[in-house]
């Protein structure tokens, strides 16, 4: 197998979608109304090139809309560019849609036939991987009953099990290696390793960096439908961290305007309601509780040199500032604050007086930092509560997921939290020498 | 299109379950479930004798029987270009997300049609044997070529309407008025014989004409189809085939984002 082969090759290619202002595709519309035709053309890739040789990983990144899904679905064929041309070697198979065509009242088994047919497979082909398929699915015990009586969870493992089963030379994966529990998630990883030792041409389109740095040795950043940077994912990620990150600031430097000009437009009305009026916006009821005597006005996430992020690597620090607002002076106040990951288990969570500040009272607005120095959590969404409450434990603003980070990790290890480690090795070899 | 064919071939376990299931799933969850099958074209004839042997009737001698070997036929083309037309559009989710040479719908679609018309052949048989007509071995010989042949035109047929449907969603209207023309433009309610001369010529261009007449040969009067007839319908099959191919495979590049 010559590993220098190219498998892949993207030349120039641009695509262009109709977005039709007024769609009428019925025989009146067209003929009656042709002024009503009228479409925006956007551009959606204006010129994409790159090779991917065998047994290579890359990684499509790039904000929503830039273009990225568009060049996977112009490489499985589902749509065809408007100009330029892909050349593709070998059998092609693709996660965009897992569980294409299942049919709920047919069993597991039959439904792995149909589902492994519509990826081109013959039926010998299925015979000869059914066997792992199950295996590799944990559904031995649930293969002969209805779709319809799966979990969400066990209908998703049964699709994805058919799916990398499929033997392709090129793999292609949009978004979807966030099925099942954790366990279920590592164990596709694994899969996905394997299959890329065996020499198949993977490429990857993903939000999750972490996801990105794990398995490929190139990312693609596509930019407004033009390749902004590629070269190593470490590289890239971080490049592309940064200018999502300066977003973020510019978005919030609008938020922050536009919040000005609502609270002067709310003091004026305060002005003439009593003071002691809740300001509590209902549909905040939920996550949201406290006496209000104090309220968390905003809620700055920042990396270390003061920049506005939401996605850190694991062992970055985190610092959280809570500009707060005070409407009746609070004693003995305390700030707290909560780590919750996907599943809703507390990571972290720690506050004022576990810490044994001296206590103190608000009395002014003002804002408060918490500076996490080695954030140690895995990849993966989390949600952050904070709060602050009065010294004999009363809420005045509880604020449930409050703001949200992702943690990426170029490292496979697995749990919740990484735990500092070295390995030692010693044998009787080693002594002899 | 030797590539795509090649392609469709490695599909065949797709069109094989997509049958299957169509098959399945038509009688889902009714009490007689595939018996159905049988049980339509039963009734069908059963009308048909009532009508045409006590109300209305003609001058053709066993006339259900006449009627009764064009029409089922002639249902299983129709449903083919009706039912054709929107198979793309019903299964817009798979082809948006997925994969697949695109004719493996509508070939799975006309041939789940097909395969309930050889069921339906069985009525016929029966009927035939009991009509008292007999089957002539050597005409019945025939009759595989004969099905072949508007097998294939329908599924030429079945690619141009779920092509076209796919960007003018009137089409599948259209084509039940045209379709029920259609039906009457071809002799199979009448003999062709009664067709004024003049007409013939453009009469002779439908191919129906020539595969109802090969059926009703071979069925009917038990015996062995007019030749030419059944060659010049095989080239007009062969043409329309030729033709829904072409055609899809042009607007098949777009149905994506049609969708």
């Amino acid at each position: 197998m010559n590993q220098n082969e190219i498998v892949i090759d993207v030349q120039n290619i641009t695509k262009k979608f109709k977005i039709y202002l007024d769609k009428g595709s019925q025989l009146k519309e067209r003929l009656l109304f042709r002024s009503r035709n009228r479409y925006e053309e956007r551009e959606v890739l204006r010129g994409i090139s790159f090779q991917v040789r065998r047994g290579e990983a890359i990684g499509l990144i790039g904000h929503n809309g830039c273009g990225k899904s568009t060049t996977l679905k112009l490489l499985t064929k589902i749509m065809y560019p408007d100009s330029g041309t892909i050349t593709m070697h070998g059998r092609v198979s693709s996660l965009i849609e897992l569980g294409a065509g299942f049919h709920p009242d047919m069993s597991g088994r039959e439904n792995i036939y149909t589902n492994a047919s519509i990826f081109g497979l013959t039926k010998k082909e299925i015979d000869s991987r059914l066997e792992d398929i199950i295996r590799f699915s944990e559904l031995e015990e649930f293969i002969d009953n209805p779709v319809r009586t799966y979990s969400s969870g066990m209908y998703m493992r049964l699709a994805f099990s058919v799916a990398i089963n499929v033997d392709a030379d090129i793999l292609l994966i949009d978004e979807i290696l966030g099925v099942g529990d954790a366990n279920f998630q590592a164990k596709c990883f694994n899969k996905l390793r394997e299959i890329k030792a065996k020499g198949t041409t993977i490429v990857i389109v993903s939000h999750s960096l972490g996801q990105i740095e794990q398995i490929c040795e190139r990312s693609i950043w596509i930019h407004e439908g033009v390749i902004r940077a590629q070269g190593d994912p470490k590289e890239i990620d971080l490049a592309y961290l940064e200018y999502m990150g300066q977003k973020i600031q510019e978005r919030t430097a609008q938020e922050l305007e536009e919040q000005a000009a609502r609270e002067a437009q709310e003091a004026a009305e305060q002005a003439e309601k009593l003071p002691e009026e809740p300001e509590e916006e209902p549909e905040e009821v939920k996550k949201r509780w406290g006496n209000g005597n104090a309220r968390i006005r905003r809620i700055h996430v920042c990396t270390a040199d003061g920049r506005e992020q939401r996605t850190f690597r694991t062992g970055d620090a985190v610092h959280i500032r809570v500009d707060y607002k005070v409407s009746k002076p609070v004693e003995d106040a305390v700030f707290g604050i909560g780590i919750f990951n996907r599943d809703g288990v507390q990571c972290y969570g720690t506050n004022t007086h576990i810490d044994k500040l001296p206590q103190f009272r608000l009395t002014e607005s003002g804002s408060v930092e918490i500076r996490l120095h080695e954030v140690m959590l895995l990849p993966g969404d989390y949600l952050i509560d904070l709060a602050i409450e009065s010294g004999d434990g009363i809420p005045v603003d509880y604020f449930r997921e409050a703001c949200r980070i992702e943690m990426i990790s170029p490292i496979g290890d697995v749990g919740i939290v990484r735990i500092g480690h070295e390995w030692l090795r010693s044998s009787t070899e080693d002594e002899q020498k | 299109m030797i590539s795509r064919i090649q392609e469709l071939y490695a599909y065949r376990q797709m069109i094989f379950s997509l049958v299957k299931k169509d098959l399945r799933g038509r009688y889902k969850g009714s009490v007689l479930g595939f018996l159905w099958t049988f049980i339509n074209p039963l009734f069908q004839l059963v009308v048909y004798t009532i009508v045409f042997s006590f109300i209305l009737k003609s001058g053709i001698e066993k006339y259900y029987l006449y009627l009764f070997v064009a029409l089922i036929p002639w249902i299983f083309f129709s449903a083919s270009i009706t039912g054709g037309a929107s198979c793309i559009v019903a299964q817009k989710d798979l082809v948006k997300k997925i994969y697949f040479p695109r004719q493996v719908i509508p070939i799975s679609y006309v041939t789940s049609c097909f395969v309930n018309m050889l069921l339906s052949f069985l009525v016929i048989f029966v009927v035939v044997l009991c009509s008292g007509v007999g089957l002539n071995p050597l005409a019945l010989l025939c009759l595989p070529v004969i099905m072949l042949v508007e097998y294939l035109l329908a599924i030429g047929m079945a690619l141009l309407a779920s092509a076209v449907t796919v960007y003018f969603k009137d089409l599948e209207h259209i084509l039940g008025i045209v379709s029920m023309a259609w039906m009457y433009l071809t002799p199979i309610m009448y003999d062709s014989a009664i067709v004024p001369e003049e007409f013939r010529p453009i009469f002779n261009l439908n191919p129906m004409t020539h595969i109802i007449g090969c059926y009703r040969d071979v069925l009917y009067y038990a015996r062995i189809p007019d030749l030419t007839s059944l060659a010049s319908s095989f080239g007009l099959g062969l043409l329309f085939l030729v033709a829904g191919w072409m055609v899809f495979e042009k607007l098949q590049q777009h149905f994506a984002e049609e969708l």
